[in-house]
Order: structure tokens, then sequence, then C-alpha cells
């Protein structure tokens, strides 16, 4: 931050600041007022034109929402466990390619790095309308492990990149100690590599989980009919005008979000992030 | 070397044989479909029938992509300009809080938060006629091509001033100091000194952002009416109530078409900066 090259005088300083203030608010509004407005159609029971505020309040519409044999509480456990599968492809598929790309000297490994990267750089509907097609004809479409599958792809990127950069990240002198007084490669990989690259590998995951639990796009082709996430939950709520449904959805897909924003900073350190694509 | 080589390759076939069979093969099955002509072999048939029914939409399209990554691009470098060379501590401090809060927030979220917010009497309207700025009546309604600009602009937003911030927080503070020192403004300084050194990270995150905006299913069809409408809607439509996989596939192809188009210039740019570099 830069020193004030010139002092004012005070008159100007405070009304700079009350300038400065104003901006300040509606910059506040314009960013949490969506957000704020979410949660005040969460708690209306009623709420219609031209009131300013919901008419009645209540949390009528959470006990229809969390009700246990509700729709909605199906299609959050349906969300989280497609959720976790996708993390344990992710994971099972990321590590091996990710020490291979920090680690081991790869022929076209800038190629590799960049097929990776093709499922973000494309316009997707085409491919996931083509994909239902696909999995149509082997009898995936509308079942959890076809739905997995595409979150899969869509966030194998973060994945690789993430993990490869955990990996790169730690220091070779350490495996090369370890090798040195014997341990066997797999046994310096499990005790020593592994442990010290785990924050970065668990941040890979919770992207992939947050990536999966939020997909949309992919899931209304090739989910449909069978498959109900909350996000298909939360489209059809709000298409079909139920507001209050529609804002407790949205809630409940914020919340890992809202989380993992907060508690990120613990898991990718500066010298990991320094390193994604590279 | 070839042992370990060989090892490499196999330890990451698993998961580029899942990228190649679940991605790259329905991309190529795009392309071919679409350029098939009914009757057999090559040719422009889809596309012809695309532009017959679909002109408006592409031209829609294009332009409400571009004018969101403008959008998102200059509010981007405002935010990460006044993050870096701020003077007030407090309104440094707040701006930096607040402006990553959309980043995590999926655009299904977004685009009901949009569908309420700016609704002709939604809480954006609300908090106008509350101000004593608009008669309730003279409120409008932005569920139209600018709700969706918003859209984009407010979720892309965090995540390009993210990188930028990060990116001009690692310049050399001397550069700036320089010119501060000779009497230049703070915005000279951002759009003269700032900006150009970060202009790679900019072109990354506009490029991604682009890509994105062209992806997104929910925020058309939840925010805007339908005529007219985002190519994903169009697209979407044309597979679940006509079954036309040709031409769907066609207006697949125009939308890689503007990406390739956003990804040269970005290319052209990095190349002509790595040969400036070299000579």
């Amino acid at each position: 931050m830069t020193r004030p090259l010139v002092r004012r005088a005070p008159v100007a300083r405070m009304l700079s600041g009350a300038v400065k203030a104003v901006l300040l608010a509606l910059f506040a509004f314009l960013i949490i007022g969506p957000l704020a407005n979410l949660v005040l159609w969460a708690f209306a029971e009623r709420w219609y034109y031209p009131f300013k505020l919901p008419v009645t309040w209540g949390v009528r519409y959470w006990e229809v929402v969390f009700r246990p044999t509700g729709v909605a509480m199906a299609s959050l456990a349906t969300s989280v466990s497609i959720a976790l599968l996708t993390v344990l492809v992710a994971l099972v598929l990321s590590i091996p390619a990710g020490y291979a790309l920090a680690r081991l000297r790869l022929p076209m490994r800038g190629l590799i790095m960049i097929a990776f990267l093709l499922p973000q750089a494309f316009p997707g509907v085409a491919v996931y309308v083509n994909l239902a097609r696909i999995f149509y004809q082997f009898g995936l479409t509308g079942t959890i492990p076809g739905v997995v599958l595409v979150h899969a792809v869509h966030a194998l990127v973060f994945s690789v990149w993430i993990t490869s950069a955990a990996f790169a990240a730690v220091d070779r002198d350490l495996e090369f100690a370890a090798r040195n007084l014997g341990a066997p490669a797999m046994r310096a990989f499990l005790t020593i590599t592994m442990p010290l690259a785990a924050p970065g590998i668990f941040a890979s995951a919770i992207f992939v989980f947050l990536e999966s639990l939020d997909e949309f796009t992919g899931t209304f082709f090739v989910g449909v009919p069978n498959v109900s996430t909350l996000p298909l939950l939360l489209y059809s709520a709000g298409m079909g005008g139920n507001y209050q449904i529609a804002s407790i959805t949205a809630l409940i897909l914020l919340a890992p979000s809202i989380l993992f924003m907060l508690v990120v900073e613990r898991f990718l350190k500066a010298d990991v992030l320094g390193r994604i694509g590279r | 070397m070839s042992a370990s080589r060989s090892a490499g390759l196999l330890l990451v076939a698993p998961a580029l044989v899942l990228v190649m069979a679940l991605f790259v093969y329905p991309l190529t099955y795009s392309v071919v479909s679409a350029v098939s002509d009914p009757a057999g072999g090559v040719g422009a048939a889809n596309f012809i029938k695309a532009f017959e029914l679909y002109s408006g939409d592409i031209l829609y399209t294009i332009f409400i992509v571009v004018i969101s990554t403008i959008l998102t691009g200059l509010v981007s470098i405002a935010i990460a300009g006044y993050l870096t060379m701020g003077e007030t501590p407090w309104l440094v401090s707040g701006l930096a809080w607040l402006y990553r809060w959309p980043l995590f927030i999926p655009f299904i979220v977004a685009a009901q938060c949009m569908r309420t917010f700016l609704a002709k009497n939604g809480i954006m309207n609300n908090a106008i006629v509350a101000a004593g700025l608009l008669e309730p009546d003279q409120t409008i309604s932005l569920l139209d091509w600018r709700g969706i600009v918003i859209t984009f602009v407010w979720k892309q937003v965090p995540f390009v001033a993210m990188l930028l911030a990060g990116a001009m927080a690692s310049l050399d503070r001397a550069t700036i100091e320089a010119a501060r020192n000779l009497g230049a403004s703070r915005l000279r300084c951002l759009v003269e000194i700032g900006v150009p050194q970060v202009a790679h990270t900019l072109m990354v995150g506009l490029v991604l952002s682009f890509v994105t905006m062209l992806s997104v299913l929910s925020v058309p069809m939840m925010v805007a009416g339908s005529q007219p409408t985002m190519l994903t809607v169009d697209m979407a439509f044309r597979i679940n109530a006509y079954g036309d996989y040709p031409v769907a596939n066609a207006l697949g192809v125009i939308s890689y078409l503007m990406t390739a188009i956003t990804a040269w210039f970005y290319l052209r740019y990095s190349l002509r900066q790595h040969r400036e570099t070299l000579t």
C-alpha cells in the first residue's frame, strides 16, 4: 500500500471518506444483496408485490424440504453420494498421474497436461449431449455411475493439476534420504511423499467434491430421468415458481462452498499454489 | 530410463484414457455429426439449417459473452488495481473481504439469486425505490440479456480479480513508486504500468471466463426469457424436443469456433510476448 503523497484539508478528507464509505456500501449491496435475497426467500412464507419484505415469516418450507420422505432429502443424499464417489474416482486416477507428472520424466509432458485441460477449454453442452447419447447405448443414462463418470472427467483437471503441484512441492532430498537409508520405493512414497503432499491432495479432493455437488449441465443430460441431484431440484423448483424451496435448496448447496472458502487457506499453501500448471 | 518412462506413462494412462473416451471422443463425434450431410458424405447442410433457425440467437450469444468478458476485465482491473494501490486501509480490507464472495457460488445458485434480485419487484428495485430514486411503477425488470450479463460479470469478476491481484502483488513496486514520485496519478500507474505487466494473467482469466460463459446452461434458462436465448439453451431444446443431433452439433461447433477465435487471439499475444523476450 502506498502512502498518500499530498496531505489534504480535514474537511476534504472527511468528505472523500464519506464518498468512499458510500461506494463500499454500494459494492457490498451488489455483492451480498443477491445472497441476502436467498436468505430472505428461505424464511418467507408468503411474499408478494407490493411488499418490500416477506408478508409472513416462518420456517414452514424448511419442514417441507427436510421432511425425511421428501424429495429434497433424497436429492441431497444422491448429490452427496455422487460427489463422494467422484472424489474417489478422481483421486484413484490423479494420484498416480500427478506423481508421474511431477516426479517422472514423461514424453510429451506438456501435451498430456493440455489433454487434461481440454474439458475446461471447450463449451461443454454439445459434448454432454453426445456423451448422453453414447451412454444411452451402454445403458448408463439415468444411473449413478454414469453421472459419476461425467463429473469425474469434468473435475479431472483440478485433480491432476493440483495433485501434480502438491507432489512437486515435496522436497526430493527427503525421499532420497529415505531411499539412502534402505527404504524401498513404495515405502518411501507412502511414508514420506504422501503425508507431505496430503494437504494439497486434500484441497484437490475438496475442489472435486464441490465441483461435483454443484454440477448441473452434465447431470441435466446424463442423469435424467432417474438421478435427481440438488442442482436439478433447485432448477425445477425455481422454474416452477416455488422460490422458497429453491432458495432453501440453494442455501444447502452453498454451505459446503462457503465453509471451504473460509478454510481453504489452511490447505492450499503458497508453494503448492505457485506450482499449479507447471 | 526407459523403465521409468514407461512406468510414468502407465501411471498417467488411466486418467488420460478417461479424458479421451469421455471427452475427446464425444467432442470429435459432435464435429463429425455436424459436418455430415443427411444424404451421406460431408456437407454444410446442418450449418445452413442452424443459421436459418438460430442466426438471431448466435448473434445474441456472441453479443452477451463479448460484453460480459469486457466488463469482467474492466471491473477486475479496477478491483485488483485498488487492492494493490489503495491508500485507505479500511477500504482496501473491506474490498478484499467482499469481492471474493461470489467465487464459490455455483452458477445455478447465482441464477436463482438473480432471478429474484433483478425482477421488477425484486430487492434491487425495492432498494432503489426506497432510496427515492424511482417511483414503484417506473421500475424495470432486468430479466433479459442485461440480467445474463450481470450474472456472468457477478460470478466471473472475483475469479479474474483474484488472479490479477495475485499477479499485481508480485510486481516490482519500484516501477509503480517511481511513476508516483514523478507525479503520475494512481489511475495512470494502473493503466500504463500495472496492467501491461499483468496482461498475460488477464488474458488467461478472460479466456477461461469466455469459455465458461459459453458452457453455462442454467443462467440463460433461469434468468432470461425464451426469445431470443443463448446457444446452450437452443442446443438443449433441439435435443430434448426434436432429437435433432446434427443441427444441435452444428450449434456446438459454432460455439467451439467462438472459443477458438478467442484462443487464437491469446496464442498470438503469447507468441508475440515470447518472441519479444527472446530477441
